[in-house]
């Protein structure tokens, strides 16, 4: 098996076994696959890219092509254990209903993005006075997929006002850990686990 | 055609028992024509049954007897194909009602006459019977696959709804779970155009020389429209002239398109009966699975254990994506596993049988777990 992502490696490590778990845009399935092949998971996905769907059948995984935005409304209440989204929620048109979609389908809900107010996005900003292009935002301004850019502080106070339950929370920097507290300064990557 | 070494055989099962049918009668000596491909392994465990669409047939990898034109799906099926079958004992069986030696509106009937419109209408479940008789006759308890494209998907679902434990996967392309009123449309245009050929004779015209193949034509034109994309249609005819360099102010065919479409209403006569396309088109239409389970789609698939993978086409207009997605939601909502994709090709409805290379991934996949 080739090495995940690390947020994918993050939740694939804290995911219940034999759980059902629902990959809302699950791309090319690495996740998946993972939680299929090392934690016996019942795992479905939905995608909105036909080739990544098609990837994904070929791996014999079960992936529904659909839109984060609109399609979460045809699975049932609590149909699984968690509702994953990595990477995913900046690129939504309402990332705050689709949480609400999450916790809805999902009893705990796997949320990763990438953090906005990590140092070197600042100093893009600060120094140059440009969007950042960095190596985890590799897209110009007007060609990339993330429509709502979000931080780490953000989140959290997201989570608060719906009064959502952290259940787990992991920060990055590559695949290194990086503690709670630096962790808007410092996390390339956040991972959030919530519950209601 | 030069083609790996296929292992083909060509088939006739009479069923020893009456078949009952959805309209209430029951039809007796009925027979069905298959073709296989590969071996059945030891444990009967490695079968896929393909079902065709309204006018294909059973020859889906070796020639047709009547055209000699290669099978319909000779792409997808073969040694090393996305349906292998150094890998897999395909089998395909012509639908009740066809005309292609399984049982239809022109085989004979007790009295030894051909049926004609003595033949009972039939519906897709009702084809679906015929085809669980005959893997009651091969031995086959569960299929690996049951795969269909077009009304050969309305099989699929009908089996994976009907007999739930006869399949292990169902894979539909191109297809719908209930036939919409343009559908029905479609096919009430061509019906009328054989019922309002003088050569149909109420549908008696066997052994009366030729029968009603100016309808049948115009039926299978009107169909054929609907098989492809605007844009495909343009691209290939455009506003081009049949060889001419001006029009002649006549009706002849005087456009490409009139002329392809011609050539395709006519060829079809030589290979397909008038009455079975009046009896088929009739089963499409009635097709509605729902409706066969208190309305609800989901139901229909509340005992099925089996792998589901729907594919639907952007350019196809006949069962857009919207029929397949309606599907997959079903399905989902009854706790199937279940796989959805919406494939690009500029071929419309017709897609399903040509190169599409993502199509071929997909099936393959889909079918080697």
């Amino acid at each position: 098996m080739s090495a995940l992502r690390p947020d994918l490696a993050v939740i694939a490590a804290n995911v219940a076994p034999r759980s059902r778990v629902l990959d809302v845009g699950c791309g090319d399935g690495a996740l998946m696959a993972a939680l299929r092949d090392t934690r016996a998971v019942d795992a479905r996905g939905l995608e909105l890219d036909p080739l990544n769907v098609a990837e994904c059948v070929a791996r014999g995984l079960s992936v529904i092509q659909g839109d984060a935005d609109t399609d979460l409304g045809y699975y049932t209440d609590g149909g699984f254990d968690y509702a994953i989204l990595s990477q995913t929620l900046q690129t939504t048109k309402r990332p705050d209903l689709v949480l609400d979609e999450l916790l809805r389908v999902g009893r705990k809900a796997f949320v990763s993005f990438p953090n906005f107010a990590h140092w070197r996005v600042r100093a893009s900003l600060l120094w140059h006075g440009r969007m950042p292009v960095t190596r985890l935002l590799p897209v110009a301004w007007y060609e990339t997929p993330n429509i709502h850019h979000v931080t780490v502080r953000d989140f959290r106070e997201l989570v608060a006002t719906k009064g959502l339950t952290v259940e787990g929370a992991w920060f990055l920097s590559g695949d290194k850990r990086i503690s709670d507290a630096a962790a808007n300064w410092r996390a390339e990557h956040a991972v959030f686990l919530l519950s209601r | 055609m030069a083609t790996a070494a296929i292992l083909t055989s060509s088939h006739v099962l009479e069923l020893a028992h009456p078949l009952p049918l959805d309209g209430g009668q029951s039809l007796d000596g009925v027979r069905i024509s298959y073709e296989t491909y590969g071996e059945l392994n030891a444990d009967k465990s490695n079968a896929i049954l393909i079902c065709h669409a309204l006018t294909g047939d059973q020859h889906v990898a070796s020639p047709h007897p009547i055209t000699g034109k290669p099978g319909w799906w000779i792409r997808m099926v073969g040694p090393g194909k996305p349906i292998d079958t150094d890998r897999f004992f395909v089998i395909c069986a012509n639908v009740l009602g066809s005309c292609m030696g399984s049982t239809g509106p022109a085989s004979a009937a007790a009295d030894g006459l051909p049926y004609g419109m003595r033949f009972p209408v039939i519906t897709i479940r009702d084809m679906v019977r015929g085809h669980v008789a005959l893997l009651d006759a091969l031995g086959i308890v569960q299929l690996h696959a049951v795969v269909g494209g077009s009304m050969g998907g309305m099989q699929a679902l009908s089996l994976a709804a009907n007999w739930p434990q006869r399949a292990r996967a169902v894979l539909v392309i191109a297809s719908t779970a209930r036939h919409s009123a343009q559908n029905i449309a479609f096919h009430e245009v061509g019906r009328q155009a054989i019922m309002a050929d003088p050569k149909w004779q109420g549908g008696d015209y066997y052994g009366a020389g030729k029968g009603p193949e100016a309808g049948l034509a115009v039926a299978r034109m009107a169909a054929h429209i609907t098989y492809l994309s605007e844009e495909g249609m343009h691209e290939k005819f455009g506003r081009r002239l049949q060889n001419r360099s001006a029009k002649t102010f006549g009706f002849d065919a005087d456009f490409q398109v009139e002329s392809y479409l011609r050539h395709q209403g006519l060829s079809f006569t030589d290979r397909f009966d008038a009455n079975s396309y009046l009896y088929i088109t009739r089963a499409m239409d009635y097709f509605d699975l729902a409706e066969e389970h208190g309305g609800r789609l989901a139901d229909a698939f509340s005992g099925s254990d089996a792998r589901f993978c729907l594919v639907s086409f952007d350019t196809d207009w006949l069962y857009p994506t919207t029929e397949s997605r309606t599907i997959a939601h079903a399905l989902n909502a009854a706790g199937a596993p279940v796989s959805f994709v919406e494939l690009s090709a500029p071929f419309g409805h017709d897609s399903f049988l040509l190169d599409v290379p993502a199509l071929d991934r997909v099936i393959g996949g889909f079918l080697g777990q």
